[in-house]
């Protein structure tokens, strides 16, 4: 077995690292470690970055690919030992669900059925052809036993489990954090009266940790969210569609950040010649209507990859090269938007007294930018990035709808609301995938959009009261 | 103000320049005209003579930027760069790959994409206009709160969803309105209403959010609270005032998408089978015609630039205090 890092996962990771230093360095500032401190007061924004963490902890733990050795013995025995790999890679979260990729059924069904969504013909023993619903091939109910009552019981074994287990991870939180006895951490937090709203944070996690094990535990013996038309199972390709949009979510910001923080300040700050380009660039490029744009570079990206096949070995590769290159292409199209604001803000700054004196004062200009105008900008890059995150989240899906988007052969919820449309039309309606798609992009767009609301109330200069 | 228009039509210039040179270089650079030439050929039996006679026979084969057999300025002139762009300028779009002449397609389609992107525009204007004002006359109270809540929740949903439940239920469950398809006339109402309602539901949540943060900036300025002083109601000074000073940053708001209203919506119309330009544009990208999707940028530039000067002229208008320079 080896570690096998894509393109995406290398960024991702690099992503997780710098947001660690990043973080480790702010939090030496008393004064930004306030405002996070007034951020997370809110017990919306507590609930929605602990709804958002537990994205991207599936996100992260898809991130890890591996491939594994294939055990052959050619025909010379010993003298040959080159070492095989399988043509699949695998990541830790497809460990977490081999049990689903080996119950893959031959058609739909719906969520928690016994037996196929539409009627086959069988012909039986005395070669009359009847048309029945086939029980699915990996839902077994045990003898004696109702359906309903069997998941009932399964259910209840399943929440308790998940209860326990958040219990536990609760415990160990509260126990190492702070100071003083457990039993007295324990009293403040049942009243209410910590500092931050953790008891939502703790409620939250535990509801989110109960659904998520009650779904993965039961997916052993049902099909949670039913099967797609090849049979595959929906809760999986729900899970699995996570990376792909969180991935898109923020490695778009990572590649526009630089583009438009050093374009931005440049425009701001210098004037004259600089700002006149850059301002052209960014009236050209945001002149050219978005989705055609990046409709454009996808198209010859496309053709590139047709091109050369030799840049990839595997088809997740193939698709992961795609989504590389369709991050790139938002980044590249998205960053004008906060390089005008930034342009500006750079501009009101530069005139501030503190610093027409630091120049005054002989202080170089990248002494000024970086002590004195970066600082101040701060607050604007990080109200665009969260806002930009659920919107790119969406953009996926209409992307993906418009062919544009990720490969078609990866997980992600656009794919799924694509197929679903061909779905809705037949009769009996398959609504599942559209549903599960749904729900797993509502929670996260809609966990984000509370936590951006509420880290532009707090960030905001002209928000305060 | 003549003098500013032309001038800013003067700088529109040099932006649609660049505007043609991004299309130019994501489509010729990496898909040079012989790969272009090998894919409508067919990929078999191509021989290099076929190809510089499809090359000759499109006027693909110049070289691309500078052609250093011309002389002068012909050097620059006699290039494909500027043959493509020359006749963009002059809006001879050309043909597509279909050989249909692609001009002629977008003054057909552009009525049907704005049977249903005005409709939805001005509907979508008054509705968010006027549930914005209701939630800023009752500011702070359960109401305002509640319909906060909903509108990120509307927001949070993703607009294939709003379509795709909306043909199940209008359509597919109870029958009001057929599920796709276009007729000229009075007849396209029938199919223009889903659509357009769709449209203005699925932007509810940002535009009453947008429009009552506007409202509210002014509620607490001075001249308000003197208005309110003099005795007059609440509901005169919402309608007297706050709304007559809000009506500058929505102008600049809305004024600059109205030309790009033309363009059409890419999503709404593929789905319901509007043949407008939208639709156009994905079939365009779908069958990886250059041609079409070349010319729909470069329409859509000019659109979008139209729309700022527009924006420009109109708060010359209704703003006294800002002149035109």
């Amino acid at each position: 077995m080896t570690i096998t890092l894509l393109w995406t996962d290398m960024m991702v990771w690099l992503l997780v690292a710098a947001l660690a230093v990043w973080g480790w360095i702010l939090s030496r500032s008393p004064q930004i470690r306030k405002q996070w401190h007034s951020i997370f007061k809110s017990g919306i924004a507590m609930a929605s970055a602990i709804v958002l963490l537990f994205y991207l902890f599936f996100a992260l733990l898809d991130s890890v690919h591996m491939r594994f050795t294939v055990e052959t013995h050619p025909g010379g025995g010993e003298t040959s030992k080159s070492i095989h790999y399988e043509g699949d890679m695998v990541s830790l979260l497809d460990l977490l669900f081999k049990h689903t990729l080996s119950h893959t059924e031959r058609t739909y069904s719906a969520p928690f059925a016994t037996h196929e969504y539409a009627k086959s013909i069988v012909v039986d023993k005395n070669n009359v052809s009847r048309q029945v619903y086939l029980p699915l091939k990996y839902v077994h109910v045990p003898k004696g036993e109702s359906v309903a009552g069997d998941i009932v019981k399964k259910s209840l074994f399943a929440l308790f489990a998940g209860l326990l287990v958040s219990l536990l991870l609760i415990a160990v939180h509260l126990a190492l954090k702070g100071r003083g006895t457990f039993v007295s951490k324990l009293n403040v937090l049942r009243r209410g009266e910590t500092a931050l709203p953790w008891r939502t944070a703790y409620v939250t996690f535990t509801l989110m940790l109960m659904t998520f094990v009650w779904m993965y535990l039961l997916s052993y013996h049902y099909h949670v969210l039913g099967t797609d038309k090849v049979g595959g199972d929906v809760f999986y390709q729900s899970v699995k569609s996570i990376r792909t949009g969180v991935l898109i979510g923020i490695l778009t910001t990572l590649v526009m950040l630089p583009v438009s923080i050093t374009l931005g300040i440049s425009a701001g700050f210098f004037g004259g010649r600089i700002d006149d380009v850059i301002q052209y660039i960014y009236t050209t490029l945001n002149s050219i209507p978005g989705v055609l744009l990046i409709a454009g570079a996808v198209l010859v990206t496309q053709v590139m990859m047709d091109n050369h096949p030799q840049w990839f070995e595997t088809t997740l590769e193939r698709s992961d090269l795609r989504l590389l290159f369709l991050i790139l292409i938002l980044g590249m199209t998205s960053w004008t938007g906060l390089c005008r604001l930034l342009r500006a803000e750079t501009l009101k700054i530069s005139r501030v007294e503190f610093v027409t004196a630091a120049r005054a004062f002989g202080v170089s200009k990248w002494k000024i930018i970086f002590r004195h105008i970066m600082p101040n900008l701060m607050h604007i890059i990080l109200i665009s990035v969260v806002l930009d995150f659920s919107a790119l989240v969406l953009a996926e899906a209409v992307l993906s709808y418009v062919g544009v988007g990720v490969d078609p052969t990866m997980y992600s919820w656009g794919n799924m609301i694509n197929q679903a449309r061909l779905e809705m039309a037949r009769e009996p309606m398959v609504w599942w995938s559209l549903f599960s798609a749904f729900i797993f992009m509502f929670i996260l767009v809609l966990a984000a959009n509370l936590f951006s609301d509420r880290v532009q109330t707090v960030l905001d200069p002209r928000n305060e009261e | 103000m003549l003098a500013y228009i032309i001038r800013r039509l003067l700088y529109a210039v040099p932006i649609l320049i660049g505007v043609n040179l991004i299309t130019f270089m994501l489509f010729f650079m990496i898909n040079t005209p012989d790969d272009m030439a090998r894919a409508q050929l067919g990929a078999k039996q191509t021989t290099p003579q076929m190809i510089e006679a499809w090359k000759v026979e499109k006027g693909y084969d110049k070289p691309l930027f500078f052609n250093p057999e011309a002389s002068g300025i012909e050097k620059i002139e006699d290039t494909l760069f500027m043959q493509e762009s020359l006749k963009l300028f002059a809006f001879d779009f050309g043909v597509s790959d279909a050989n249909r002449d692609i001009a002629e397609d977008i003054k057909e389609r552009m009525g049907p994409s704005l049977a249903i992107a005005l409709p939805t525009f001005f509907i979508a204007l008054v509705t968010n206009i006027s549930l914005a004002l209701l939630l800023v006359l009752f500011r702070g109270s359960a109401l305002d709160m509640g319909m906060m809540v909903i509108a990120v929740m509307i927001m949070s949903v993703s607009g294939l969803f709003y379509i795709i439940a909306g043909q199940v239920l209008f359509s597919k469950i109870w029958h009001w309105v057929p599920i796709s398809g276009y007729e000229p006339g009075w007849g396209a109402v029938k199919f223009v209403i889903l659509p357009v309602l769709i449209g203005v539901f699925a932007g509810l949540g940002a535009g009453m959010r947008w429009y009552r943060s506007i409202f509210l900036e002014q509620v607490n300025q001075d001249y308000v609270r003197t208005a309110r002083a003099k005795g007059l109601s609440e509901i005169a000074v919402l309608f007297k005032h706050v709304l007559k000073n809000g009506m500058l940053p929505i102008l600049t708001g809305i004024v600059v998408v109205i030309p790009s209203l033309f363009m059409g919506s890419l999503i709404m119309e593929s789905f319901f089978g509007i043949p407008g330009l939208g639709s156009y544009t994905i079939d365009a990208i779908n069958a990886q015609d250059f041609a079409i999707v070349k010319a729909m940028v470069f329409l859509g530039s000019v659109l979008y630039i139209a729309g700022l000067i527009l924006t420009d002229i109109s708060y010359t208008l209704f703003d006294p205090r800002v002149k035109l320079s």
